[in-house]
Formats: C-alpha cells, sequence, structure tokens
C-alpha cells in the first residue's frame, strides 16, 4: 500500500460526493411506489453512480463507492440479513461490470445491462442460500429480464454522463 | 462509444435468452405434486390425494369452495364469493401452485412431488 500514492484531498472529495450521490439515488428509488408480483425488481439507479466511477475513476474508486454506500444504506435502512442480499448483489455486478468493461468490447450499455442482471442473480443465490429453499429460482426468469431491462437504461444514462462530465476539468 | 454497439446487441440478446432458457428449464422439469393440502382460516382442512378422483365440499351452505379433482389435477368448480378468483385460477398439478379464495379463508396447494423434486435447481 506505501508504494502506492495517497489519497489526495481531491480525490476524497469526489469518493465522499459519488457515495453521497449514489446514496440519494437508493433513497430516491426506495421511496418510489413501486410494487411488482416478483420480489427484487428496481431499477438500480445508484448503480448510474458506479457506472460513472468505474469508466471515470477506475475499478478501484467504484469498488469503494460501491461498497461504502452499501454498508451505509444498510446501517440507515437495512438490516444484517439485507447487508448479505445488498453485498452479495453487490460484489458480483461489480466483479462482472469490471470483467466486461475491461475487454473494451462492450459500451456502458452492455456493462450496465450485465451488471443489472448479475445483480440480481447474486441477490437470489444469496437469498436461496440464506432461506435454504431452491424454489426461489422460479423468480429467476423475471428477474433476468426485468435486470437487463433496468440495466440497458442505467447504462444508457451513465454512458450519456461519462460523455459530458470530466472530472478533470470539473 | 459508437463501435461497441453490436456487441452490447449480442450480450443483451444472450442476457434474455438465458432468461428464455431458466424458464424453459424450469417449466419442462417441474414435478408432478403427490396431494393436495386444504387450509381454511389457517388450520389444515385436509389433504387429498392427486391420484384420486373425488369432489370435496369446503366450508358449509353459505361460504363454499368446491375442489374437484380429476386426472391428477385439482381445482374450483364452484364458489360462493362473489369474484370467483379461485374458480377461473384453473386447474394446479405442480409443485408449487395454489389455489387461494380470500373471501372464504381457503388455501389449497400442492405438496409432496415426486423424488425429482430435488434436481429442480442445483443452483
Amino acid at each position: 500500500m506505501k508504494a502506492k500514492k495517497k489519497l489526495t484531498t481531491r480525490q476524497l472529495a469526489e469518493y465522499g460526493l459519488l457515495v453521497a450521490l449514489a446514496m440519494v439515488l437508493s433513497y430516491v428509488e426506495y421511496l418510489i411506489p413501486f410494487s411488482s408480483a416478483v420480489p427484487g425488481v428496481k431499477l438500480g439507479l445508484a448503480n448510474i453512480v458506479v457506472i460513472f466511477a468505474l469508466y471515470r475513476l477506475g475499478p478501484g474508486p467504484a469498488a469503494v463507492i460501491s461498497f461504502v454506500r452499501v454498508l451505509l444504506m444498510t446501517f440507515m435502512f437495512g438490516n444484517a440479513f439485507a447487508l448479505f442480499y445488498s453485498l452479495s448483489g453487490a460484489v458480483l455486478s461489480l466483479t462482472v461490470m469490471l470483467l466486461l468493461k475491461k475487454t473494451g468490447k462492450f459500451s456502458p450499455v452492455g456493462v450496465g445491462a450485465a451488471g443489472g442482471v448479475t445483480h440480481n442473480i447474486g441477490q437470489i443465490l444469496c437469498a436461496m442460500v440464506v432461506l435454504e429453499t431452491e424454489k426461489l429460482a422460479y423468480y429467476l426468469p423475471v428477474l433476468l429480464v426485468s435486470g437487463t431491462l433496468a440495466g440497458i437504461g442505467i447504462g444508457i444514462v451513465g454512458g450519456i454522463l461519462i460523455k459530458r462530465i470530466d472530472p478533470e476539468r470539473v | 462509444m459508437k463501435k461497441p454497439r453490436r456487441n452490447d446487441f449480442l450480450l443483451i440478446a444472450v442476457l434474455l435468452a438465458a432468461a428464455v432458457g431458466v424458464w424453459a428449464w424450469l417449466y419442462f422439469t417441474r414435478a408432478q405434486s403427490a396431494e393436495v393440502k386444504v387450509t381454511v382460516d389457517g388450520v389444515v382442512y385436509g389433504t387429498y390425494p392427486l391420484d384420486t378422483d373425488t369432489t370435496v365440499r369446503i366450508g358449509d351452505d353459505t361460504s363454499y369452495n368446491v375442489l374437484v379433482i380429476q386426472n391428477g389435477e385439482a381445482w374450483v368448480s364452484e364458489a360462493s364469493c362473489p369474484d370467483k378468483i379461485c374458480v377461473n385460477k384453473g386447474k394446479i398439478r405442480y409443485d408449487g401452485q395454489s389455489i387461494i379464495c380470500l373471501p372464504n379463508n381457503v388455501v389449497i396447494e400442492t405438496v409432496g412431488g415426486e423424488a425429482a423434486q430435488e434436481d429442480v435447481v442445483a443452483g
């Protein structure tokens, strides 16, 4: 760690800002009275921030921002189980998005779609382990479709932001 | 961002195809249930094997549901409730299916699939 550059004040402020933004987006999503027959169908607005960070700041900062957001949101609104669900979704989706981005073959739209889907898969897998039931797999088809569609939308918005906002010049 | 567009479409197509694949897999591997369990007001009313044809009248004269079991399928043929959701629900025979009548507080669900049940999902 010592070989690496220290976190600059600027970076610290940047991460803090993005974490706050991600938390606000999570909260906005939490406020939207959107109910569905299948639990787990959601937009994943906070992923806009994570995708932005992934492209503009790099994988490390994106991971830090994502995990800090999950931790803080859980402390404020969730319980221990919610932390498991959120973390497994976040870890899987972040890993997949990182790998896809690294190939350089996909735009933020593809990365977002994969991120949305894998977030849902991570949560379902975690729920299957926690609740010890394989019946939850019945939700998978719906969650795969909803995750893809929501992820495409998130990726489009993320792509626009990445193009328009250059942190070096802000 | 223009060049990767084709890859994005491919990726999205693969994801949606996976959804269809999982759905088809679940659909074709679902297990025939052994019996249906009837619960009224949260109390188990009775359990009926699906391989024996029978007709059961659940309830009294004013509020009732008529459960029919025939050819390994179970359905509600008649009910006193106003909306008839339980009647319109149709026939159930596979694991995890249920017919619920909220006005009469009746739950009919499939239980006890065959041994193949364990293989349905490995994760």
